[in-house]
């Protein structure tokens, strides 16, 4: 807990209003986008310029107090979940965009700003921010690069590390670095890589530069129907070895398609796979790509391969794949998302399993993947009203991701570790390489005060969720509040 | 066997902390600053690992030259994206995620580091170790991988890493336009800005380079809207700047400098003149190679003014590198030591002080 003598001297740094400290007010901060881990925050920050933020790091780094830094909170892994005795540093009103640079095709923004709102600004020149996570009407640039997020064009156009340019941020101890920047191969280590998906374990990012791309003269979208999961992963191989690198491509499975169709009516055939692939660039590029993309498409065995006619059945078609997990969502009172990549060649063999673990723990899925970079989506379907049922979607979720590791993918490929995935991160990782990360941290945070517990499993701990394996019945991360 | 003759000898080099100088095909000798040390060889750790076409994903030992890798790629339709520099026509993988140099498609494709995956290293203590994987989306853990990308080697012994490879481009042409250096680095960076399949631009002497590729229709439907007279030789033109094979490169008589800079900063020979240099640009305006007879803090003070910053391309015996700052220099220290306490991986060849 943290003593009213600490609070009033945050207080004292800060204009009226930016810390919070009563209970009504600390509730709605108590989760991030992963609602299933909750915890009240001591304290509430909200800063609006770096120097405050700097000032609130300084007063934690000589008082020992843990930082939770988080954006919008709309993370998937419980990155932001509040720390007991530590300050929750939100850092949502540092959202100015400070600068569009067209000529040099650059933004300057600070980390509250949201994603979608880089490219409005950008968008009276032409251009636009490529990375568009699901949640980019919400999500914070901050918040993009502490979790490296992806989005539905990450084939073509990268994740957020391959779109930011520079940033600034603070060290625990209110150090501000000044990594990469507008010129290209800053001298030094690639900090920058580091620093995109720390899950906020490093520093605190104050100022991000983001590249900005021309808006592409034309996209088209064509839409494959298949008789068989196994055939359409077949597909996505296929379009990538015709020398296509599709914008977005992504599949959904039976269950997915009758909940997304049934939710908004995108016009989907009934079957058991379906692709979107969607070609963007030069006119003329499209043009021949599709061509190509709907031969290949054909020889792979679809059932049905459609173009849209217009941009409006462009976006309709878009409309089903991107409204797929709330359409879910109706089927089960809850629904539990996982975020494993695996090489797509390994595509049926994966899905073969998870449709057999559905079985074993006699819970429903649906399948939701970014196919074009191997990214799944499964969402387990469960009833958290019924005893045991979220323990048991957890441990199959658990189950889904180390079948992932075992055929050569990631526990993550967007999502980041936070505290949901800690536990696996024993899985993916041996032990001289999570030292190595401690070691990481250790280099920027020696004190581990920023964002402890979180991303990087200790090494003890990993040795006693070991043994937890074997003693069947106990709830991961049992220190942690359930709702 | 060779993996056990290599930690052995870190090892002892780390119980004696006696310096390591890690070498490939040595092709980049010259680059960073002078090192002292007995030579550990990489080259034998050679051979492509893994390819899968399909994938876009190629696993290579450290050792496995350029070369091989590109005419294997070629095979099926694939490159490497980034374009690597090969020196003297020679270069590994390895040497080239090392050093972190790209090539002139960088200014689209992006660089070394946005293709690496993974990575296998031996740390300077000898403990092996793997960071990364071989799929493109890949969350999980500090990106370890991307942070061995133009580290010099001293962080640890590169010695098998996993790349994205993507398509060859169907066609390729090459513009070029006689224009003076403002007007190129404008041009550069207005088009970048439109909806055009660049993949390379390049100003020198008089004459501004651009390369298109993607689809047949894509290129001459970009070569009708930009005009400019094609290039014969072009895949030529590109590789002898890539490679420093060009007279600009290989015949000057000043030490060539590597100034990055923001993209739209202005022409070096007009705001610059006291330094008289030559130049050639690369990059959308971003990269500007220059040689250049003054004093290296007067173009290392140059480039900062312009937002950038200098590296001397030319061998040298130290301070290569721009300075950093302390807050940034304290992070690599300390990450240095971690990964290597004693200090034996190719000590100094990125910064004095380890």
């Amino acid at each position: 807990m943290l003593t009213p003598a600490f609070i009033a001297r945050l207080r004292a740094l800060l204009p009226p209003g930016a810390v919070l400290f009563e209970r009504e007010d600390l509730v709605p901060y108590e989760s991030d986008g992963l609602s299933a881990y909750r915890n009240t925050p001591d304290v509430v920050v909200l800063p609006s310029t770096e120097v405050e933020v700097a000032a609130i790091l300084r007063l934690c780094h000589a008082e020992s107090v843990a930082v939770v830094a988080r954006g919008a909170g709309t993370g998937l892994a419980a990155g932001a979940l509040p720390v007991d005795g530590a300050v929750l540093l939100v850092l949502a009103k540092l959202n100015r965009i400070k600068k569009v640079d067209p000529l040099a095709r650059t933004a300057v923004v600070e980390p509250g700003v949201r994603n979608l709102a880089i490219s409005e600004a950008a968008a009276q020149y032409g251009l636009y921010y490529a990375p568009d996570p699901s949640s980019q009407i919400a999500c914070s640039i901050g918040g993009n690069v502490a979790e490296n997020s992806g989005g539905v064009h990450c084939l073509k156009y990268g994740l957020t590390v391959h779109n930011v340019m520079g940033l600034r941020a603070l060290t625990i101890d209110g150090r501000l670095l000044e990594i990469g920047g507008a010129a290209p191969d800053a001298p030094g280590y690639d900090l920058l890589a580091l620093m995109t998906g720390s899950e906020g374990m490093l520093a605190v990012v104050t100022e991000v530069t983001v590249k900005l791309l021309p808006r592409p003269e034309r996209a088209q979208v064509v839409l494959a129907a298949f008789d068989d999961v196994a055939k359409a992963g077949a597909a996505v191989g296929d379009i990538i070895a015709a020398g296509v690198i599709p914008a977005g491509l992504e599949m959904m499975d039976k269950l997915a398609i009758e909940a997304a169709e049934a939710f908004v009516h995108a016009g989907y055939p009934m079957c058991a796979a379906l692709l979107l692939v969607e070609i963007d660039g030069v006119n003329e590029e499209v043009s021949d790509d599709i061509a190509t993309v709907r031969a290949v498409l054909k020889a792979a065995g679809a059932i049905q391969v459609r173009t849209a006619e217009d941009e409006a059945q462009r976006l309709k078609f878009w409309a089903g794949r991107k409204a797929a997990f709330p359409a879910v969502g109706r089927l089960a009172p809850d629904y539990y998302c996982m975020d494993g990549t695996i090489p797509r060649s390994q595509l049926p063999y994966v899905l073969t399993r998870i449709a057999e673990m559905s079985v074993e723990f006699g819970l429903a899925v649906a399948n939701v993947f970014h196919a074009g970079d191997g990214n799944l989506h499964p969402l387990i379907l469960f009833d958290a009203n019924v005893p045991g049922e979220l323990h048991k979607a957890e441990d199959f979720g658990g189950k889904i991701l180390e079948l992932c590791v075992e055929v050569g993918g990631t526990i993550t490929g967007e999502h980041g570790v936070g505290v949901e995935k800690i536990q696996q991160m024993c899985h993916q990782f041996a032990s001289p390489e999570l030292q190595r990360f401690h070691d990481v941290k250790a280099a920027f945070d020696p004190g581990r005060l920023l964002n402890p517990g979180k991303a990087v499993p200790e090494l003890h701990r990993c040795a006693e969720w070991g043994r937890m394996h074997i003693h069947a019945g106990r709830l991961p991360h049992a220190e942690l509040p359930r709702f | 066997m060779i993996y056990d003759t290599l930690i052995d000898r870190i090892r002892a080099a780390h119980d004696a902390r006696e310096p390591l100088v890690i070498r490939g095909h040595g092709s980049k000798d010259f680059y960073g600053n002078a090192t002292a040390g007995a030579v550990l060889d990489t080259a034998g750790l050679s051979g492509i690992v893994s390819y899968d076409p399909r994938e876009l994903v190629l696993v290579a030992r450290a050792g496995t030259a350029l070369a091989e890798i590109e005419a294997t790629l070629a095979e099926h339709g694939q490159m490497l994206a980034f374009e690597p520099p090969q020196f003297d026509v020679r270069g590994t993988l390895g040497g080239a995620v090392a050093a972190g140099l790209s090539g002139p498609r960088r200014v689209t494709a992006g660089a070394v580091r946005d293709f690496v995956l993974g990575v296998e290293l031996v740390d300077g203590t000898g403990q092996r170790l793997r960071f990364g994987g071989r799929v493109i989306k890949n969350v999980a853990g500090y990106d370890v991988s991307r942070l061995m990308v133009g580290a010099l080697g001293t962080l640890g012994v590169l010695t098998e890493i996993a790349l994205k490879v993507l398509p060859r481009p169907a066609e390729e042409l090459s513009l070029q336009f006689e224009c003076g250096e403002a007007d190129a680095i404008l041009k550069m960076n207005q088009w970048a800005g439109q909806p055009l399949p660049l993949s390379a631009t390049s100003w020198h002497a008089g004459l501004l380079t651009v390369r298109l590729s993607g689809a047949h229709a894509a290129v001459h439907a970009a070569h009708a809207r930009l005009g400019g007279e094609p290039l014969a030789h072009a895949d030529e033109f590109w590789a002898r700047l890539r490679d420093h094979r060009a007279a600009f490169f290989a015949t000057r008589h000043k030490p060539l400098w590597r100034i990055a800079l923001p993209s739209t900063a202005p022409a070096l020979m007009a705001c610059r003149p006291e330094l008289e240099v030559e130049e050639w640009i690369e990059w959308g305006g971003g990269l500007r190679w220059i040689a250049c007879g003054a004093p290296p803090e007067r173009v290392r003070n140059a480039a900062h003014q312009l937002g950038g910053h200098a590296t001397r391309f030319s061998p040298g015996s130290s301070e290569a590198f721009a300075p950093l700052s302390p807050a940034l220099a304290a992070i690599h220290r300390a990450l240095k030591q971690r990964f290597d306490p004693q200090g034996i991986l190719n000590r100094g060849r990125m910064y004095p002080d380890f």
